[in-house]
């Protein structure tokens, strides 16, 4: 109970900052429409092509632009020592860790609801026909994204080249949900529901989720103390 | 036993020895003064004291128990190098987060309380980047002793404090060991740390060069301890 009462209270104390000042969110959201306008002008909206990519497309924009939420999530922490409070009070790493994790995830998951319309819009695409499946692979995908972008983000919080190691170090770690992502998010666009062989990727993307926080929460608290 | 208990502590960064062999302990109720230049490792000892650093050898306990236990962690009252406030949070914010996360029954009525007691109960709705230097001080004393601590750890506790400030703060410490609170502090200012020591370490590059009970002599001239022991 005290776990869960401080993990949101973590969460919540996270969002209510972000939301004051509107840092992230402000250019992460930004930042994901500027690259969607850019890649408009790429594809042809008329043309085929565009549907079979729009899964890898969008997905490539949510990773991007969620590096911009990541990175400001422990590093928010440095401004007067905050992160050594919150690591010598009787919150648990796991605690500090989730609360941290869900934060950016409803940021993340804010960003991308703003994106979607403006995608179908771009693109002349309806993403609505599997509304179900897709905000299952939304909720799936965002998590894992902010689970390994978290944890990276409190491994580089003191570092000089925060900013840019971020990125190199969570990209390569998060394809294999990536992978599922755009794979999943392709076939729903299109209108079709998960099921067949499409069921694998669903799989992965849930084993990937698991494996990672799992590993995110044991490893944490060390990570913490230096 | 002791509430504060430091054993053979060593502590590395790179191939430098921050910390070398340092042993002692502190009484419960009693308060300790740590005294040291610039660089001595005060600050490297109370950050392991803290929970915040992993010594490279040596073990420490605070209450009896592992520093980093949550148990531990939850009778400890903190003042840091960096103020630990968000800038971006009220005051009263502020010392509600920390109230919660520090398991708090009723928070809001802690909050307030130390707000009142720390004179900033005028500013609660404030946000803290508009503060100054001292209120933002008082602010972190407010979230040090808003748990009702058994063991105080403060690094340099009176900076950025003026004359009233420093008073109020020596009053909450003095409250604070009546009531069988331990108070470790590392500090630069001997005279407002030696009028509330009842004991004194001096740490000289990792190594503590002296310890024992603060006598009238440290008093009359606060700067004799370094003349004796420390750097000249």
């Amino acid at each position: 109970m005290l776990f869960m009462r401080q993990t949101l209270t973590i969460a919540g104390k996270d969002l209510r900052s972000e939301l004051r000042g509107k840092e992230a969110i402000n250019a992460s959201v930004s930042f994901a429409l500027v690259i969607l306008l850019l890649f408009s002008f790429a594809f042809d909206p008329a043309s085929d092509l565009t549907l079979e990519i729009s899964g890898g497309l969008l997905w490539l924009v949510f990773a991007f632009a969620g590096a911009l939420i990541l990175n400001r999530s422990f590093s928010r922490e440095q401004a007067n020592d905050c992160l050594d409070m919150l690591v010598a009070s009787p919150v648990s790493g796991a605690a500090l860790f989730l609360g941290k994790v869900i934060a950016n995830a409803i940021l993340l998951t804010i960003v991308e609801l703003i994106c979607l319309p403006v995608f179908g819009v771009f693109y002349n695409v309806n993403w609505t026909r599997q509304l179900g499946g897709l905000f299952l692979v939304l909720v799936l995908t965002t998590w894992g994204l902010t689970v390994i972008g978290t944890m990276f983000s409190a491994l580089t919080v003191n570092l000089r080249l925060r900013e840019l190691m971020l990125p190199v170090l969570v990209y390569p770690m998060m394809i294999p949900g990536l992978m599922a992502a755009m794979q999943l998010t392709t076939v729903l666009i299109a209108g079709e529901p998960i099921a067949g062989d499409n069921m694998v990727w669903l799989r992965l993307l849930i084993g990937f989720d698991i494996i990672f926080t799992s590993l995110a929460v044991a490893l944490v608290e060390t990570v913490l103390v230096s | 036993m002791p509430a504060v208990d430091v054993e053979d502590l060593w502590k590395y960064y790179g191939d430098y020895p921050a910390l070398r062999k340092v042993t002692f302990n502190v009484e419960a109720g009693s308060c300790m003064a740590m005294l040291g230049r610039n660089g001595a490792g005060k600050t490297t000892l109370l950050r392991i004291l803290c929970g915040l650093s992993n010594p490279a050898r040596g073990q420490v306990k605070l209450l009896g128990a592992h520093s980093r236990s949550p148990g531990t962690r939850a009778r400890t009252g903190i003042i840091g190098h960096g103020i630990g406030i968000y800038d971006e949070l009220s005051a009263i914010e502020n010392l509600k987060l920390f109230g919660r996360l520090y398991g708090l029954d009723d928070p809001a009525a802690a909050a307030n309380r130390w707000l009142e007691r720390t004179g900033l109960d005028h500013v609660k709705d404030g946000l803290v980047r508009e503060f100054s230097r001292g209120m933002r001080q008082r602010l972190a004393v407010a979230r040090a002793f808003l748990h009702d601590p058994k063991v105080m750890l403060l690094d340099e506790p009176f900076t950025a404090l003026d004359d009233r400030a420093i008073e109020m703060l020596q009053s909450l410490l003095r409250d604070a060991l009546a009531s069988g609170c331990t108070v470790l502090m590392s500090t630069h200012q001997l005279r407002e740390a030696l009028e509330l020591a009842t004991h004194v370490g001096l740490i000289n590059r990792g190594r503590l060069v002296y310890t024992g009970g603060r006598t009238e002599r440290m008093l009359a001239d606060p700067g004799w301890l370094y003349r004796e022991y420390g750097e000249t």
